[in-house]
């Protein structure tokens, strides 16, 4: 790439030509940007020379309603609002963190249940990123046999808590409801339904030789330099770097369930490229359902909100919490000066760190190639801004 | 629709006004235009793929303003973000729509005490036609405003401007 920067370009009288950069916005509005999302693109010709993102379209201002709120569980709904895509995740890891804070031990139902809906949110979200990226670089129908696979979770949520995308679901201490009757043997049926659907996606999508021209060996993040930026979840693993919070810090119980860490191994490509990243995101939703399975097979019975707490007013004390959101390392900050509400909420995100690497990995590539890899980074605007 | 097909005779004659027929044309190809912000451009996204076919109403998302009929708003709009929305609204060509989904930009949300970059309201920087309430609204709520907007267009007039 670095010679067609730099070498002259002559015209056919041989007198050389003065060419210059130019720069080319994308976004705010732009449908493959995954939201308001804006990068200016400074480009030589075709080739992308840098990619400068610009983000706070979507800032919601999170922090200080954190503060503003009366008490702690009036917090969980903006926990969801900030990653929408994958909400359960986000009130899961806000919940951890007010939970040690507090000291409270939560139910084994509870702590079965929160498992599996944050499996199932999983792959929720793993569709939507890999729906969506099929639209990003031209192949429109995997995403509606996507979206049609995940209208059947939404209607597990649903019938669970009656919201399809916003749940405040998890409460600290407990649920917001119990599982209804006959949950079990819909999710287990879901479960032997989608199975077979993986295979389907991959011929669909997953091998598809334009897919794979689209995808291999472009925007290659080298472990190390995923590692240096902080990179986490699928975009790490997608670089080979073996790394999941489940297995490695587990919270809650996951550390009872037999799964496997999924990783980029350069199958079609260089390890580290766009393809892998989305196939760790597809395999990623087999082992969801290993741990779904697992799950349904050994949840007890018992009560739900025999710990929730009535008062939640923490002694005074900080506390930081790292959880595996389906974006990847997402840690809570919480602060507390010993009153009912906290003194102070950080979210650490995985979509603003992923996204910072962009420029990294953007460099030198064509502009089309650089839709294929915001895609294949998978961030949510929401969460990025907060 | 009811209104064509009824005045059919055999021989392939419509008897209607020039008002009608170009409602019932206008109506039936709302292209929208793909404005995602937040949360609710996920619930639009369900309502446009497969489960709720938003193509049935001939609905069909671009992602260019000048080839679009209506803008949906889905999500929070930002104060950062107000001088764009107004922008694209702008470059939309006449006659053009705008349908608010979600109670952010209808009028804050959630955000609406603290949110200090949070604009209260889409309708402070655009015209707005219909409202969609909800914290996301289900696809059938963004397909139910969607109904109402058919509605609003067909009993207006193109050759007669109404005020």
């Amino acid at each position: 790439m670095s010679d067609l920067l730099t070498a002259p370009v002559k015209t056919s009288t041989g007198r050389s030509l003065r060419s210059e950069e130019m720069i080319i916005n994308m976004g705010p509005q732009h449908p493959s940007t995954h939201g308001v999302l804006r990068l200016e693109l400074v480009v030589d010709g075709e080739i992308v020379v840098d990619v400068i993102p610009h983000i706070g379209y979507l800032h919601r201002c999170f922090e200080k309603h954190s503060e503003h709120m009366t008490n702690y569980q009036q917090v969980i709904p903006y926990c969801d609002r900030m990653d929408y895509v994958a909400a359960m995740n986000m009130e899961m890891g806000y919940v951890v963190a007010v939970e040690k804070l507090l000291g409270i031990q939560v139910p084994e139902r509870v702590e079965y249940i929160r498992v599996i809906m944050n499996e199932l949110q999983r792959i929720a979200s793993h569709l939507i990123a890999a729906g969506t990226y099929g639209l990003d670089v031209g192949a429109f129908t995997p995403f509606l046999y996507m979206f049609r696979d995940r209208e059947r979770i939404l209607d597990l949520f649903e019938t669970t808590c009656g919201a399809r995308l916003l749940y405040n679901y998890i409460w600290v201490g407990g649920l917001s409801h119990d599982l209804p009757p006959g949950f079990i043997d819909k999710a287990k049926a879901f479960c032997n339904y989608f199975r077979p659907k993986i295979k389907e996606y991959n011929d669909l999508l997953t091998f598809n030789e334009i897919f794979i021209k689209r995808t291999a060996n472009v925007g290659v993040l080298p472990a190390d330099v995923a590692i240096a930026y902080g990179c986490s979840g699928p975009m790490l693993r997608g670089s080979g770097v073996d790394w999941d919070l489940r297995r490695d810090d587990p919270y809650s119980i996951y550390d009872r369930f037999s799964w496997e860490v999924q990783i980029g191994k350069g199958e079609v490509g260089t390890a580290g490229d766009c393809w892998d990243r989305y196939m760790v995101r597809i395999r990623e939703m087999e082992q969801s359902l290993n741990i779904i399975e697992q799950a349904l097979a050994q949840i007890p019975e018992g009560d739900i909100a025999s710990a929730i707490p009535r008062r939640i007013r923490p002694n005074a004390g900080e506390v930081y919490v790292r959880t595996e959101s389906a974006r990847g390392e997402l840690g809570f900050y919480v602060v507390s000066d010993g009153s009912a509400t906290p003194y102070r909420v950080k979210a650490r995100s995985p979509s603003f760190v992923n996204l910072s690497v962009l420029p990294e990995i953007c460099r030198g590539s064509m502009i089309a190639d650089v839709v294929a890899i915001t895609g294949s980074t998978d961030i949510v605007l929401g969460e990025v801004d907060r | 629709m009811g209104l064509l097909d009824k005045q059919f005779n055999n021989s392939n004659v419509i008897i209607t006004s020039l008002d009608n027929l170009l409602n019932w044309a206008r109506l039936s190809s709302l292209w929208q235009m793909q404005f995602g912000l937040a949360c609710c451009a996920i619930e639009m996204m369900a309502a446009a793929a497969s489960h709720y076919d938003f193509d049935r109403f001939g609905v069909i998302p671009r992602a260019t303003p000048r080839q679009s009929d209506v803008m949906i708003v889905a999500g929070t709009v930002t104060l950062k973000m107000a001088s764009r929305i107004k922008r694209l609204y702008d470059q939309m060509s006449e006659p053009r729509y705008v349908i608010s989904m979600g109670s952010c930009s209808n009028c804050g949300g959630p955000y609406w005490e603290h949110g200090y970059h949070v604009l209260k309201g889409v309708d402070r920087v655009i015209p707005v036609d219909v409202y969609v309430p909800g914290c996301p609204p289900r696809p059938e709520a963004l397909m139910e405003g969607l109904i109402k907007l058919q509605e609003k267009i067909r009993h207006e007039s193109l050759v007669k401007k109404t005020a």
